[in-house]
């Protein structure tokens, strides 16, 4: 056998190698993307719907990620109680800001810090008060929203605090004064639940991390089923005090799955009683 | 103590005019309409009882164990009316001197009175039957360990209302704000509570209750349909609930039954055989709410000034006794 034999064959050999993973990759991704088809179709067609054809998003849902410490991206690092350790310290985050960047007025800015320098203190949450929405959607505990004919309100109601809210429906109807949870009013838009909502106090905050909002915050929440055990959260946060322009918020909600699944007790007031009251506690003599 | 009032208040989600368009139905007669009234069903098939509902009546739980009424069940509507009127009478008067007061008619939701002297419609007195002897042993132990204690010495010596904590299960609802709106979706009805914002949530796939031990202070609910009736099985109840003495043995079989377009027929019995002699029924209907009403945010924790109010009166008022009782040097 001649070099030059070789050559060929050798040659002939790499066609034949590089042909096969050709058509292997080929044969690959338009598989992949057949499944990937498939599942969005089963996706699409498994998601529960109203006898009006409306998605029906009843069920007890939780998010999954660490919003509640910091919304937007941060690395993990040492929790606020020293004693607690790796117990209680904060997971890091990829963020769920859209762009990273809340944008905040250079004169509403110092706020925020102040407010995550002394959160022990000032966190809403600390207190046991109502979170507010849309907090109360990222929080480390599940809600269940209860959902009938598209025509019927809406309940939202949280493990945390017990908190809940009503979403009227296709109702005009304002608020007659402020509140915690916002005033909901909700519509569908094609598979979306918009629910606007309004009539904030503006004492809630987003996260653990001090960033506010005041009381002409004006909140958009987009239900948007992703099959039939998540659905994708956008959220549009407008509030012309604070910030320069409008920014949103997008997370996944996951079903929560276990079989009997249920939202327990969490009336946190006694676990908030001793930090608020216990210095006005009679002292023994 | 009046000012614990103050407290239950919390902001503003009190004052709801309620539009009292709906006939007086009297409960214990429901049985013969039930038969007729066919209520609407949900696409599912549940018989349909969403909507903003109220309990209010100024109808007292127990028969008046003295004067004229204490012989009585029914009453007649001028009899019915002159009770709205006496409890009227009752929240105007003026109080004391030196005592601050409390609401009066305006401010109280008082409602209509049904045409029975009591709520309860089962021990046919009219009232709680005896306490078991464990269950007198028991509250009076607790009596004697609030004893010699101020009344404002901690948080923990108010009520779970006055704190904020919950309303607990309270079948026949409070002076003001007892309203309700009830919420379904295949396999729920919940039933939300103006307050303190808590829901009920009565799964009906026949699920079993939690763990024994597990409490919660609205109980664990289990409920089925038997025909046109909700039925609702509660247990688990946190041991720091009061219901009339009974703690965490309480066990609740509630009926709801639509009636008509704008009743709903509530009655439910309590069983907890530790702490009364025997099962007690309560009956009473829930209206409508069928004018421009809506329930609110009521947040009562949020603004419950009175309780660091309270705590810092008590504290202060020790301190001048304490000056006051230390002999001059």
């Amino acid at each position: 056998m001649t070099i030059r034999q070789n050559h060929k064959r050798a040659a002939l050999a790499g066609l034949v190698v590089t042909l096969i993973v050709v058509i292997t990759l080929v044969t690959i991704a338009v598989l992949t993307l057949a499944t990937a088809q498939t599942a969005a179709q089963a996706a699409a067609a498994g998601i529960p719907r109203t006898s009006d054809g409306k998605p029906n998003l009843s069920g007890i849902w939780q998010a999954n990620n660490s919003a509640n410490w910091d919304i937007v991206a941060h690395q993990a690092h040492q929790g606020p109680v020293i004693a607690l350790g790796a117990a209680y310290s904060v997971p890091g985050g990829t963020g769920v800001v859209e762009g990273d960047e809340i944008p905040y007025k250079p004169e509403t800015l110092a706020k925020k810090n102040q407010n995550a320098e002394h959160a022990l203190t000032l966190d809403p949450e600390i207190k046991c008060y109502l979170p507010g929405t849309p907090r109360a959607t990222y929080m480390p505990y599940p809600f269940q929203i209860v959902q009938s004919a598209a025509s019927n309100d809406i309940l939202i109601t949280y493990e945390f605090a017990s908190a809940g809210r009503i979403v009227r429906m296709n109702t005009k109807m304002e608020s007659p004064t402020d509140t915690w949870m916002g005033w909901s009013r909700g519509h569908w838009e094609g598979d979306t639940l918009v629910v606007d909502v309004t009539a904030f106090n503006g004492q809630s905050w987003f996260d653990r991390a001090g960033n506010y909002q005041s009381d002409t915050l004006h909140v958009v929440e987009r239900y948007t089923p992703m099959g039939r055990d998540a659905f994708r959260y956008d959220v549009t946060i407008e509030d012309p005090t604070l910030y320069t322009r409008p920014w949103k918020m997008s997370m996944p909600i996951y079903r929560r799955l276990e079989k009997d699944a249920q939202l327990m007790d969490y009336k946190c007031v006694e676990f908030a009683e001793p930090v608020m009251y216990g210095h006005l506690v009679k002292q023994p003599n | 103590m009046r000012s614990r009032f103050l407290a239950s208040i919390g902001s503003l989600g009190i004052v709801i005019i309620l539009a009292w368009l709906v006939p007086e139905p009297i409960a214990g007669q429901g049985s013969a309409s039930q038969k007729k009234w066919t209520p609407h069903r949900t696409s599912w098939g549940d018989p349909d009882i969403q909507g903003q509902w109220n309990s209010q009546t100024s109808t007292p739980l127990e028969r008046p164990q003295s004067g004229e009424l204490a012989k009585k069940e029914a009453l007649t509507d001028e009899e019915a009316e002159s009770l709205e009127e006496a409890n009227r009478q009752t929240f105007d008067q003026q109080p004391a001197p030196g005592d601050t007061g409390t609401y009066n008619a305006f401010w109280r939701d008082e409602g209509k009175a049904l045409k029975r002297t009591s709520l309860i419609i089962d021990p046919p007195d009219g009232r709680i039957p005896a306490l078991t002897p464990e269950a007198q042993a028991r509250i009076s132990a607790e009596r004697a360990q609030r004893r010699g204690r101020g009344e404002a010495d901690s948080y923990e010596s108010f009520s779970q209302w006055t704190r904020c904590i919950s309303r607990g299960w309270n079948g026949i609802g409070s002076w003001y704000s007892s309203n309700y709106q009830i919420f379904q979706s295949p396999g729920y009805v919940v039933v939300f509570q103006e307050l303190i914002h808590e829901s009920r949530v009565i799964p009906l796939d026949g699920r079993p209750h939690l763990a024994q031990g597990v409490g919660q202070w609205l109980g664990d609910s289990r409920g089925h349909w038997e025909g046109n009736t909700l039925v609702v099985d509660t247990t688990n109840f946190d041991p720091k609930t009061n219901y009339q003495g009974s703690r965490e043995t309480l066990h609740l079989i509630e009926r709801y039954t639509p009636t008509d377009a704008n009743t709903l027929d509530y009655q439910f019995t309590v069983n907890d055989p530790k702490t009364f002699t025997k099962p007690w029924t309560v009956s009473r209907p829930m209206r409508r709410e069928t004018g421009m009403v809506t329930i609110f945010e009521y947040a009562c924790h949020e603004a419950n000034y009175a309780m660091t109010n309270m705590l810092t009166g008590a504290r202060k008022k020790e301190k001048e006794a304490a000056t006051k009782t230390t002999p001059p040097r």
